[in-house]
């Protein structure tokens, strides 16, 4: 397959092979479907079926209408990949948001959207479909799309594999759908980060092959001498979730037409590996993936090369190496061996500098173009994702200090500190990602109204800060009533006072989550008005699409 | 200089750049984890662990099911309020056939290690048909639909068989009678006394202890057999398997 | 072997980390590697499509 996919000139046969694979998944879906031990199962199957028939369907029209050419053609980049990935982007990010702010009115007025009759949006079946969503739905896609458009610049070759990148990006949908359809369902290993079952998680496995196969193949056509580094990160990302996914999903189905599996690793050494997972989750899916979106995108929006290179090979192998071995910090004082979390926490202390180190170079690189951060929202939400980024990459480390983590885990603390990093740095970087994307992949001079990115840009910052201080507050709130004593050494309160105390922090948080999704609604509105060449993006179709982008003459940096 | 010649190479072969960087990512978890695999050796065998009852298996995939992890830890930290909370902090050998592990990571309702007796199994079905009718301020969300659904346990059997296959101790017999026992458990008033006294002989073998073993109808309806019996039967038994009476720490006036 | 493999993880460890971080740093800071870093610097600026040379 690696063969295949390198090579140029057998592209078109690619669609036949991405044809067959699918043939024969739907075959044993359907052998799946009819011996269904569980309703879950059968339902799940027929999910696939029909997801992989219409990909089949719609795959085969588009090749009818070819007629001989070459889909494929090498002299071009492949742009409509993107421009999908760029929509799925915004689709999940909407619908995971949403379901964001549902479980959050969940847990301030206990009567929403509670059927004492049916379990399917009950908040322990909500909150799983919501981390997958905007984690791997949104996230995902942002990078999936960005890792396609970048690696294709920076090497100056069209995709690698002909149709398997279109197999990765459906078959990725595919993933998405039978993953969230399945939370409702109740089928999940209630591993967090990591809910779905044995055969979408072999699923995905594929799809990730595919998907390292394709940037490694699109790597090695490469006309420029170098690897960007920003390939680096994003090719860290694909190797070191593959490991991850695999190693923490390590489960023995009970029947191969059945739903359930069961975990090879049991008690702590689950709970190690599950954790070893989380964490790095965090370090190379929403770190290292849009660390890659960083060392493209502002240098591209600001048109200045990255402020220090060597501080990013250097920023590089240290993130790479520190980040795995920082997990046991999610298990302080739990029943796993002291030695282990202390590592944990050396690592996640000694995490910060390179964390630091990143982001200096990401803000460092508008120097000498600081006028940008008033002039061009984009650039400003992509600084700002920064500042978020360097927040919560040191309250991070904080946190994994046993004595503090002994007053912070289990409580909101740990979900206001989830948000600063999800919300400011993975959203907003990932906005000003595909506020860059959309006018040039749709060859427009600007976004459809810049007016509208400041509101977005406002709204959601708002938001954010409502989310993180309420948070704190009912974190710490929690935290220390858990471990207050009243005069006769008994403990003060009980824990459903402790439950009560942070109704009105919920209320905040969930307008703040309210914020920030309506935020998302207005940049989905301007990336549409912005494609139907509505306002101020008006089109280049009269001039050569390659100048398509903004040209500005390039400064040297440090003056 | 040779050496940094030779990074120019790994810098330009996109191969050999992935292999360095999965070298990277791989030796710090090996070197963390690999240690845990030897743990059984080292850890203190405690008296009391045993098997899940196939009912209590059923029971803890609902548990898994309806996601209770996502807001209850089961994982008593050895801080003074959590023991005096809680009960006795967790033991390494508590969750060692739990398959996947139930630790949790955050606590928007309480620690659930400990919950076995600590209510009635009427209060719990109660509360988990309606948490507010018992507990007003709670955000918990209702499940009153686990009492109106009857639990499917055709394939307890290959469940039972799969626990094996990862390490679980159970005995062909445990296996062959898992139906039986799992029957037997939630409704032992309509099943002669031997079932009943297989289940109980053949678990408190595994256990080592007396009264680790209760069968009743959990749900309040002796009719048939629902996924809350399974749920209340779960709950009844968490952390109740190992004996802490010798420990101060866990002294009842203390909680709360 | 719990034992041993254990301390092991907490001195090796290190060790491994020192070796690789020096390394790497000698790699970033070699005075040869500039000119090279310069160019892969500026390689997003660049908006060539795949046949312009």
């Amino acid at each position: 397959m690696a063969n295949v996919i390198a090579r140029g000139r057998s592209d078109t046969s690619t669609v036949l092979m991405v044809g067959a694979l699918l043939g024969v998944f739907m075959i044993l879906a359907l052998l799946m479907a009819a011996g269904a031990k569980d309703t879950g199962m059968a339902v799940q199957a027929w999910t696939f079926i029909g997801l992989a028939g219409a990909f089949l369907v719609g795959m085969s029209m588009w090749a009818g209408q070819l007629l001989g050419r070459n889909p494929f053609d090498q002299s071009e980049y492949e742009n409509a990949i993107v421009k999908w990935g760029v929509a799925a982007s915004m689709f999940w990010g909407i619908a995971g948001l949403l379901v964001g702010v549902v479980i959050a009115l969940q847990l301030t007025f206990p009567h929403f959207m509670y059927f004492p009759e049916w379990g399917f949006t009950n908040f322990g079946r909500l909150r799983p479909l919501h981390t997958s969503a905007v984690i791997f739905a949104f996230g995902g896609n942002v990078l999936l799309a960005t890792s396609f458009y970048v690696v294709q610049r920076t090497c100056r070759a069209r995709l690698a594999g002909g149709m398997w990148p279109w197999f990765v990006f459906w078959g990725y949908q595919i993933f998405i759908v039978l993953a969230a359809t399945g939370y409702l369902l109740g089928i999940t290993q209630s591993k967090e980060y990591a809910e779905p079952e044995w055969y979408v998680d072999w699923w995905l496995t594929l799809v990730w092959v595919a998907y390292l196969l394709v940037f490694l193949g699109t790597i090695w056509k490469r006309k420029e001498p170098h690897i960007y580094v920003a390939n680096w990160f994003y090719l860290s990302f694909i190797v070191t979730i593959a490991m991850l996914h695999i190693v923490n999903n390590l489960s023995v189905p009970v029947s191969f037409t059945g739903s359930k599996s069961v975990q090879v690793f049991s008690g702590v050494q689950d709970a190690m590996t599950q954790w070893w997972y989380g964490h790095n989750a965090v370090g190379f899916f929403l770190t290292t993936g849009f660390l890659a979106i960083m060392y493209y995108f502002i240098p591209k929006r600001v048109n200045r090369p990255v402020y220090s290179y060597r501080l990013s090979i250097v920023h590089f192998w240290s993130l790479i190496f520190i980040y795995i071995w920082a997990g046991p910090h999610h298990l302080h004082y739990t029943a796993l061996p002291q030695w282990a979390q202390t590592l944990g926490m050396t690592f996640s202390v000694m995490l910060w500098m390179p964390s630091w180190g990143g982001m200096i170079n990401g803000v460092m690189t508008l120097s000498g173009a600081w006028d940008k951060l008033r002039t061009d929202p984009v650039v400003r939400m992509m600084v700002v994702s920064l500042a978020f980024y360097g927040m919560s990459t040191f309250e991070g480390p904080l946190m994994s200090v046993r004595a503090v983590n002994s007053l912070s885990h289990y409580t909101e603390w740990g979900i206001g500190h989830v948000h600063s990093g999800a919300l400011g740095w993975v959203g907003y970087i990932s906005f000003g990602a595909l506020y860059c994307l959309v006018p040039w992949l749709w060859k427009k001079k600007a976004l459809f109204s810049k007016s509208l990115v400041e509101w977005h840009f406002w709204v959601s910052t708002i938001g954010i800060l409502f989310y993180m201080i309420s948070m704190w507050f009912a974190g710490i709130t929690e935290g220390l009533m858990w471990r207050a004593y009243n005069e006769f050494g008994f403990l003060e309160y009980s824990f459903v006072e402790t439950v009560d105390a942070k109704h009105i922090s919920y209320m905040i948080r969930a307008l703040g989550g309210l914020l920030y999704f309506s935020g998302a609604c207005l940049m989905a509105y301007n990336l549409v008005r912005t494609v139907l060449g509505h306002g101020e993006a008006e089109s280049f179709d009269t001039i050569d699409p390659k100048y398509a982008r903004p040209h500005q003459p390039v400064l040297q940096p440090a003056e | 200089m040779g050496l940094m010649n030779k990074h120019v190479v790994l810098e330009r072969h996109s191969l050999l750049l992935t292999i360095c960087i999965l070298i990277v990512v791989s030796i710090g978890g090996i070197i963390q984890m690999v240690p845990l695999m030897y743990m059984d050796n080292t850890i203190e065998r405690v008296d009391g662990m045993r098997p899940y009852t196939p009912l209590e298996l059923a029971g803890r995939d609902i548990y898994v099911r309806e996601g209770c992890y996502v807001c209850h830890s089961q994982m008593v930290r050895p801080l003074r309020d959590e023991v005096e909370r809680y009960g006795h902090y967790s033991l390494a050998a508590e969750s060692m056939y739990d398959h996947p592990f139930q630790w949790g990571s955050k606590r928007t309702g309480p620690d659930l290690a400990r919950v076995g007796g600590k209510y009635s199994a009427e209060w719990q079905v109660d509360h988990l048909k309606d948490p507010r009718s018992v507990v007003p301020e709670s955000v918990m969300p209702p499940y009153a639909f686990l009492a109106d659904k009857t639990l499917k346990f055709d394939g307890i059997k290959d469940r039972l068989k799969t626990e094996r296959l990862v390490g679980v101790p159970y005995t062909d017999e445990m296996i062959e009678n898992a139906k039986v026992h799992l029957v037997a458990q939630a409704d032992p008033d309509n099943l002669g006394y031997d079932d009943v006294d297989g289940l109980v002989e053949a678990y408190t073998a595994a256990s080592g202890r007396e009264g680790t073993v209760e069968a009743r109808d959990y749900d309040g309806d002796p009719t048939r057999i629902t996924e809350m019996d399974a749920l209340v039967a779960y709950l009844q038994m968490t952390g109740t398997l190992v004996d802490f009476s010798t420990y101060e720490a866990g002294d009842l006036k203390n909680r709360r | 072997m719990y034992e041993m493999l254990s301390s092991f993880a907490q001195t090796g460890g290190m060790i491994y980390f020192v070796l690789l971080f020096a390394g790497v740093l000698a790699y970033a800071l070699w005075p040869r590697n500039q000119e090279k870093f310069d160019a892969a610097a500026r390689m997003p600026l660049s908006d060539k499509e795949p046949n312009d040379d």
